[in-house]
C-alpha cells in the first residue's frame, strides 16, 4: 500500500476544512439544537463540487480519486455526522453505484447532473420491517410494459426530503428463490406520482441533518430508470453499500479526530489541582487511546481506498475498516465527554453532539454485528467475495480527467 | 489589464512562535499558509482580471517555502505565477525588497495595477509596499475597501478607502499600486480544479540577473531577535450585584487613570 497522499489530495481536504470551519461551524451548535438544516448547503456543496469530488470530469464530476472522497468525508464529519452523511448516500450508495452499474445513457443522464451538485441522490434499502435483513423487504416492482409500478415503504432514508432522485430496491419477483434474487434496482425521482417522504424527528443524533421515510404509492417507473439487470437489485445495494460504508468508516475517522482535537484543547485549558488536566496520568491515557483510535481508523480506510482506487475488491478491508472507526467513534466521543467533565454533559462545548453523532453509524450500513459476523466468516473462509458483472472502475486518470467523447 | 499582486507564505496564525536565546524563531510543527491578508488582495485582484478580461499575476520574492502561496494563488484562480529567488536576497531590507519588486513589474511590461495586502502578518510589516511605489514612480493608496472604479482605457481608478473616522473617496491615475483592507471582499476557496492546476504547475523562478539588477546596500539590519517580555496579569473578581461591580469597576479605572 502506498502511505504517500500528494499536495493534490491534501489541499483538496483543506479547502473543506476551510469551507466547513468557515461556513458550517459558527452554526452548526443552533442547527443541531432545533433539529435542522440550512437550505443553503446543498447547493453550496454542489457549487464547490464537493458533490462530485470523486466522479470522472467527463461525467460533470471533479475527477479526483476515491482517497481524496475519504479525505473530505473525513473533513465534512469532524465538523459535523450530518455533513458526511449526505456524501454517504449522495455519493457513496447513490452516484457510485450510478458509476458502477449504469449504462452510458444512464450516466449521462442521471450521474451527471448528481455530480454537477444540481441533483442530489439518496438510497432507498430499509424498510420498517427490513434492515440488516436485506432479503426479506416488501416493495414491490410490478413490471407493465415498457415501465414498472413500484410499491411500498423505505425507512431511515437519509435526505428523505432533500434528495432529487432515490435509488430503490424493490421485489419484481415474489416467488423468487432464494429471495434476494427477487429484488432489482431503480431510481425515482421525487417528482414522479405517488412519491411522498417526510423527515423523522426526535433522533438521538445527526439532528442536523435530513433522516425520513420514502413512500410510494403505484410510482410509474420507466424501464430506462431500472439499474442493472432484472434480478441484480441485492448486488447492487451491496456493492452500494461497500461505497456507502467507506465514506461512513473515513468520516467516523473524522468524528474520532475531533474528539481528540476537542480534548486536546480542553485538557490544555482546565486547571485542576495547580495543572493542567493534560498532566494527570488518568487524561493523558484518554487521549493516546483517542489517538491510538484516530491513527488505527485512519490507516484502515486509507487501505480500503487504495484498493478502491486499484480496482481490487475490498468488501471485507471496508467493511473491517467502517466496523472499526465507528465503533471507535463512539468510545473517542465517550472519553471525549467524560474528559470535559460537567462541561462535556453541556452542549456548550460540542463534545456532547459528538457522542450523540456517533452511534448511528454503528448500526447504519451494516450494525457493528453484522460486521462481526462477516469479519469471522471471511476469517473461516466462510465468505468469499463473488466477481461482479459490473465492478467499480478503478481510479484511472485518463479516464477520470478526460474529455466526454460521446454523442 | 494586467493586475499583479505580491504575495508570501506565512505560519499559519495559529502557530505558536517561540525565539530561542540565539534569536532564531521557531513555529513548532505549524504549517505555512498563504500571508492572510494576501487572500483578499489574491482575491481583488482574480475578480478584477475576470471582470476586465485581463491577467492576474501573484509573484512571490524569497525561497522556495513561498510557493505554497503561489500555488494557492493559482488554485484560486489567479492565471500566472512566478517567485524572484537569488542568493543575493538574504539579508536584505524592505528597499532591497521593494527594489525586487519594482524591477519585477518593469519587466513583466504591461501592468495597470499591483495590489498588496495590508501586511505581512509574520513580519508586520507594509513599507515595502510604499517603496515599491516610489520605485516605479506610481501613486500609492492604502487601506482601500473598495474598488468603484476601473477604467484601464481611460487609465484611472476611483477607490474608496477606510479610515478611522470615515470613508475617503480618491481618484488617481493608472498604473497604480494600492493595498487592500478585509472589508474589499470575502475571499473564494480554491477550487477542485483549481488545485490540481496549481499542483501540477510549473512555476517560474527569476533571479536577480534576470531582472539586470543589483540590490542596493541595505539601509536597516536586524540586530536582534528576542522575546517580549512575559506580562504579569491578575484576575480580580469584583463582588456584589451587577450595578455594584459596574460601579466598583468604574472607580477602580478612575482610579488607576484608565478612565
Amino acid at each position: 500500500m502506498v502511505l504517500e497522499l500528494g499536495e493534490e489530495r491534501l489541499q483538496a481536504q483543506r479547502m473543506v476544512r476551510e469551507f466547513v470551519d468557515r461556513e458550517v461551524a459558527p452554526h452548526i451548535a443552533e442547527w443541531d439544537r432545533e433539529q435542522r438544516t440550512d437550505p443553503i448547503l446543498l447547493p453550496r456543496m454542489g457549487e464547490l463540487g464537493i458533490l462530485g469530488i470523486c466522479l470522472p470530469t467527463r461525467f460533470g464530476g471533479q475527477g479526483y480519486d476515491y482517497l481524496t472522497l475519504g479525505l473530505v468525508c473525513e473533513e465534512l464529519e469532524r465538523m459535523d455526522t450530518s455533513l458526511r452523511v449526505i456524501m454517504s448516500v449522495h455519493m457513496g450508495l447513490n452516484s457510485l453505484a450510478l458509476l458502477q452499474w449504469g449504462n452510458d445513457e444512464q450516466k449521462r443522464r442521471l450521474l451527471k447532473p448528481q455530480a454537477l451538485g444540481e441533483q442530489v441522490g439518496a438510497f432507498c434499502l430499509t424498510e420498517p420491517g427490513a434492515g440488516s435483513d436485506v432479503a426479506a423487504l416488501r416493495a414491490t416492482a410490478r413490471r407493465d410494459g415498457d415501465a414498472y409500478v413500484l410499491n411500498g415503504e423505505k425507512m431511515w432514508v437519509s435526505l428523505a426530503t432533500r434528495a432529487d432522485n432515490f435509488l430503490v430496491v424493490a421485489r419484481h419477483d415474489t416467488e423468487a428463490q432464494p429471495a434476494h434474487m427477487g429484488l432489482s434496482a431503480f431510481i425515482v425521482n421525487r417528482d414522479m406520482v405517488g412519491v411522498t417522504t417526510g423527515d423523522i424527528h426526535g433522533k438521538l443524533g445527526i439532528r442536523a441533518g435530513s433522516t425520513g421515510w420514502v413512500a410510494m404509492q403505484d410510482v410509474l417507473v420507466p424501464l430506462r430508470n431500472r439499474l442493472g439487470e432484472e434480478g441484480e437489485g441485492f448486488k447492487i445495494a451491496m456493492s452500494a453499500l461497500d461505497n456507502g460504508r467507506y465514506t461512513v468508516a473515513s468520516g467516523a475517522t473524522g468524528l474520532i479526530r475531533a474528539c481528540l482535537e476537542a480534548s486536546l484543547r480542553y485538557a490544555r485549558e482546565r486547571r485542576s489541582f495547580g495543572q493542567p488536566i493534560g498532566q494527570h496520568q488518568l487524561v493523558k491515557q484518554k487521549l493516546a487511546y483517542m489517538q491510538q483510535w484516530y491513527d488505527c481508523a485512519r490507516l484502515l480506510w486509507l487501505q480500503a481506498g487504495w484498493l478502491k482506487n486499484r480496482g481490487q475488491r475490498n468488501s471485507r478491508e471496508t467493511g473491517l475498516a467502517k466496523w472499526y472507526a465507528t465503533d471507535h467513534s463512539v468510545k473517542a466521543a465517550l472519553e471525549a465527554v467524560q474528559l470535559h467533565g460537567a462541561y462535556g454533559f453541556s452542549d456548550e462545548f460540542p463534545v456532547e453532539r459528538y457522542l450523540r453523532n456517533s452511534k448511528g453509524a454503528t448500526i447504519y450500513e451494516g450494525t457493528s454485528e453484522i460486521h462481526q459476523l462477516m469479519q469471522a466468516d471471511y476469517a473461516l473462509g466462510l465468505r468469499k467475495d463473488r466477481t461482479l458483472r459490473c465492478e467499480l472502475p478503478a481510479w484511472d486518470e485518463d479516464f477520470w480527467l478526460g474529455d466526454d467523447v460521446a454523442p | 489589464m494586467h493586475v499583479v499582486t505580491f504575495t508570501r507564505s506565512t505560519p499559519d496564525t495559529a502557530a505558536r512562535l517561540t525565539v530561542d536565546a540565539d534569536g532564531c524563531v521557531s513555529q513548532g510543527d505549524a504549517a505555512m499558509v498563504v500571508n492572510p491578508w494576501d487572500e483578499y488582495s489574491l482575491e481583488e485582484s482574480i475578480a478584477q482580471a475576470e471582470d476586465q478580461g485581463g491577467t492576474a499575476t501573484a509573484v512571490a520574492i524569497g525561497p522556495e517555502v513561498h510557493e505554497e502561496a503561489l500555488r494557492q494563488a493559482l488554485a484560486m484562480g489567479a492565471n500566472a505565477a512566478l517567485r524572484i529567488d537569488d542568493p543575493a536576497l538574504a539579508g536584505a531590507d524592505s528597499i532591497g525588497w521593494a527594489t525586487v519588486a519594482a524591477a519585477t513589474v518593469r519587466r513583466l511590461d504591461d501592468v495597470d495595477l499591483v495590489i498588496f495586502g495590508k501586511e505581512a502578518v509574520d513580519v508586520g510589516s507594509d513599507q515595502h509596499q510604499i517603496q515599491t511605489a516610489r520605485l516605479l514612480g506610481w501613486p500609492f493608496i492604502g487601506a482601500v475597501s473598495r474598488i468603484l472604479e476601473l477604467e484601464t482605457g481611460a487609465g484611472s481608478m476611483r477607490v474608496e478607502r477606510s479610515l478611522e473616522h470615515g470613508k475617503q473617496v480618491l481618484t488617481c491615475r493608472l498604473p497604480a499600486v494600492i493595498s487592500v483592507l478585509k472589508d474589499i471582499n470575502e475571499p473564494r476557496y480554491p477550487s477542485f480544479m483549481g488545485i490540481r492546476r496549481a499542483s501540477r504547475a510549473s512555476i517560474p523562478v527569476w533571479s536577480l540577473a534576470d531582472l539586470e539588477i543589483t540590490l542596493p546596500q541595505a539601509l536597516t539590519m536586524e540586530m536582534k531577535l528576542e522575546e517580549p517580555p512575559q506580562r504579569l496579569a491578575e484576575a480580580e473578581l469584583l463582588p456584589g450585584t451587577p450595578a455594584e461591580q459596574a460601579a466598583a469597576l468604574i472607580a477602580r479605572l478612575e482610579k488607576e487613570q484608565v478612565l
